[in-house]
């Protein structure tokens, strides 16, 4: 079983800079991360080869410091890695970056399963694994929390959805987005990361995956950033302090009766 | 005059509420556009008399497909049908609610398409002088928010969050006219549904609860989260927790709330033992009214809140329960 697992580098906080020109972010090598939900997705596919035995392909598309997750990955247990960087893929909204995804998966070569975090923690969209699926024509299954079987040609995954959890039957070659349920992260081992060291990590241009350069970075997404604001988040809040017995009704009073005035203490369903 | 759409869901033979909010969106950019207002509709049952409900908040015409291979939702099945329908349609908007089902169907939809899709929109409008759709997001943790538009390429995608958009009252009078689909082609979906496990009590959504109560550290051992649970039922709300709570196993991953968990945006908010780190805070940016209830009065969630009680939460929450109750029965 070959499985293929896109990740991305990601900035550590949430206090990103955004470039005001472009509308695109402004990322600082110092302060980047492999973006954490995909460490959900990487353990999932290091179970399989645990379990099954699989080779795993990490790739990242990112600029030249995105080598760094890949080296992660490696420590963990992956197999191969690839780096995708080209000041062409620059900018690209969630279609330019699915596209380039799937280019080099395609030239990867023959696997059985992509596996992706539910989103990354910047863009927060979740729309990159659904579309990579989408350009390859792969069957998708988005919030998986457990592959239950892995057989010939298909897979048992449960789904976590709005009324619970949901068991499908899925055909491979399939894509799936992953849940933080469906496991706990391994941490890279000392002798992972001296075995990673010892790994070349593919670089790739966009000629390199025959991009459609009318699909690629910022010219081939269809979607513009026109505006940013920052937005003023902090409330003044109104602040009881409940010391004692007597303060402590009054604290939650003053609380009842703020909450009655919002009219939010009316949705009570009895029974 | 090409239309605006947005994409119903239904479950047995029931619409979700979501539905309709999206029409409230939806009937104001095609006002402002003067354009028809259509609702798409796939499933595998459902009335014509609950298919009018959407015309009675604001739907022109209903696209409705009743296979049984639409419901429960899988992603090829619904875009094969939509991809057919848009390409005879051609609108010019297509609004989704960002639910499971809208955010796997339209990005997958969208690269079909070759056009733009934005996530979890919180408003939209219409540039003046060229009718694009603009569509405003926080980005960044919640940090920024982004306006964002597809200029050149049609339909133009948003996916809304639900419980983001208030609900006009219905017009029953209303009708629309009801377009069945008929795709024809036939197609195998590589995704089958075999069963769902519906959750327990506890575990109501916490993404479509109008109130979610949390808790964190602060509540030191998982016997003590029964009192978040507890003040949950009396609100009325769903139960979260912070990052901190899950993994320490004192509630399940679904009730996640934060940049690692769900981005949630309830009417009301109450943090109780949490102190608010910054992923935690992103998640909840957008609720209306937020409660924290702390022993810390520097603690970060502080400068989110609207209202705090600063003290010993063992000792607030059976008080706060317990006037709760009194004024209740008052009532």
């Amino acid at each position: 079983m070959h499985i293929i697992v896109p990740i991305k580098q990601v900035p550590q906080s949430s206090d990103v800079k955004m470039d005001p020109v472009t509308g695109t972010m402004i990322r600082s090598a110092r302060s980047s991360v492999l973006n954490p939900l995909d460490l959900y997705a990487l353990e999932a596919a290091l179970h399989l080869k645990d379990e099954h035995g699989a080779q795993v392909t990490v790739v990242t598309m990112g600029p030249p410091s995105a080598v760094q997750i890949l080296k992660e990955a490696l420590s963990m247990g992956a197999d191969r890695a690839v780096h995708l960087t080209d000041r062409l893929f620059g900018g690209g909204d969630t279609y330019a970056t699915s596209y380039v995804l799937s280019r080099a998966i395609e030239k990867i070569g023959s696997f059985d399963l992509v596996i992706t975090g539910e989103r990354a923690t910047d863009g927060d969209t979740a729309q990159v694994g659904p579309g990579i699926a989408s350009w390859l024509d792969l069957a998708l299954a988005t919030y998986v929390s457990a592959i239950e079987e892995v057989a010939d040609g298909h897979l048992i995954a449960e789904r976590l959805i709005e009324e619970g959890y949901q068991r499908v039957r899925v055909s491979l070659p399939a894509l799936l987005t992953v849940v933080k349920e469906i496991a706990i992260p391994r941490l890279p081992t000392l002798r992972g990361k001296k075995r990673a060291m010892g790994k070349e990590i593919e670089t790739w241009d966009a000629e390199a995956i025959a991009a459609d350069r009318t699909k690629i970075g910022l010219k081939g997404s269809p979607t513009r950033v026109v505006q940013i604001e920052t937005p003023k988040v902090a409330r003044s809040a109104l602040i009881y302090h409940a010391d004692g017995d007597e303060a402590t009704v009054q604290a939650c009073d003053h609380l009842l009766d703020f909450l009655q005035e919002r009219n939010l203490l009316a949705e009570v369903h009895h029974g | 005059m090409a239309e605006v759409w947005t994409i119903a869901e239904a479950s047995g033979g029931t619409l979700k509420e979501v539905s309709f909010e999206l029409l409230a969106r939806g009937r104001s950019l095609a006002d402002e556009l003067g354009v028809p207002l259509a609702s798409v509709v796939l499933t595998d049952e459902i009335e014509e008399a609950e298919l009018q409900r959407l015309a009675s908040y604001g739907a022109d015409i209903i696209y409705a497909e009743r296979d049984p291979r639409l419901a429960p939702f899988t992603v090829a099945s619904h875009a094969a049908f939509l991809t057919a329908l848009v390409t005879r349609h051609a609108p010019q908007i297509i609004l989704a609610a960002a639910t499971t089902s809208g955010r796997t169907l339209l990005p997958y939809l969208a690269v079909k398409l070759g056009c733009g899709l934005t996530a979890d929109c919180t408003a939209l409008a219409i540039e003046e002088g060229t009718g694009n759709l603009l569509q405003i997001r926080p980005a960044i943790g919640g940090n920024i928010m982004a306006t964002i538009k597809s200029p050149d390429h049609r339909p133009q995608m948003a996916t809304i969050r639900p419980r983001s958009t208030p609900l006009p009252s219905p017009d029953h009078a209303r009708r629309a006219t009801i377009i069945p689909i008929a795709v024809t082609d036939d197609f195998h979906d590589p995704v089958q549904v075999l069963s769902l496990r519906p959750f327990g009590d506890q575990s109501s959504s916490i993404e479509n609860a109008a109130i979610v109560v949390s808790g964190g550290k602060g509540l030191k051992k998982r016997d003590n989260f029964t009192l978040i649970e507890d003040l949950a039922a009396a609100l009325g709300g769903a139960v979260g927790a912070s990052r901190d709570a899950v993994d320490r196993g004192w509630a399940s991953y679904p009730h996640q709330v934060g940049l690692s968990g769900k981005t949630i945006s309830p009417e009301l908010y109450v943090a109780v033992g949490i102190s608010g780190a910054i992923q935690h805070l992103a998640g909840i940016k957008t609720a209306k009214t937020i409660v924290a209830i702390n022993r810390d009065s520097e603690a970060n969630i502080l400068a989110l809140a609207d209202i705090a009680i600063i003290g010993d939460l063992f000792a607030i929450i059976p008080v706060l329960l317990r006037r709760l109750e009194e004024r209740r029965t008052i009532e």
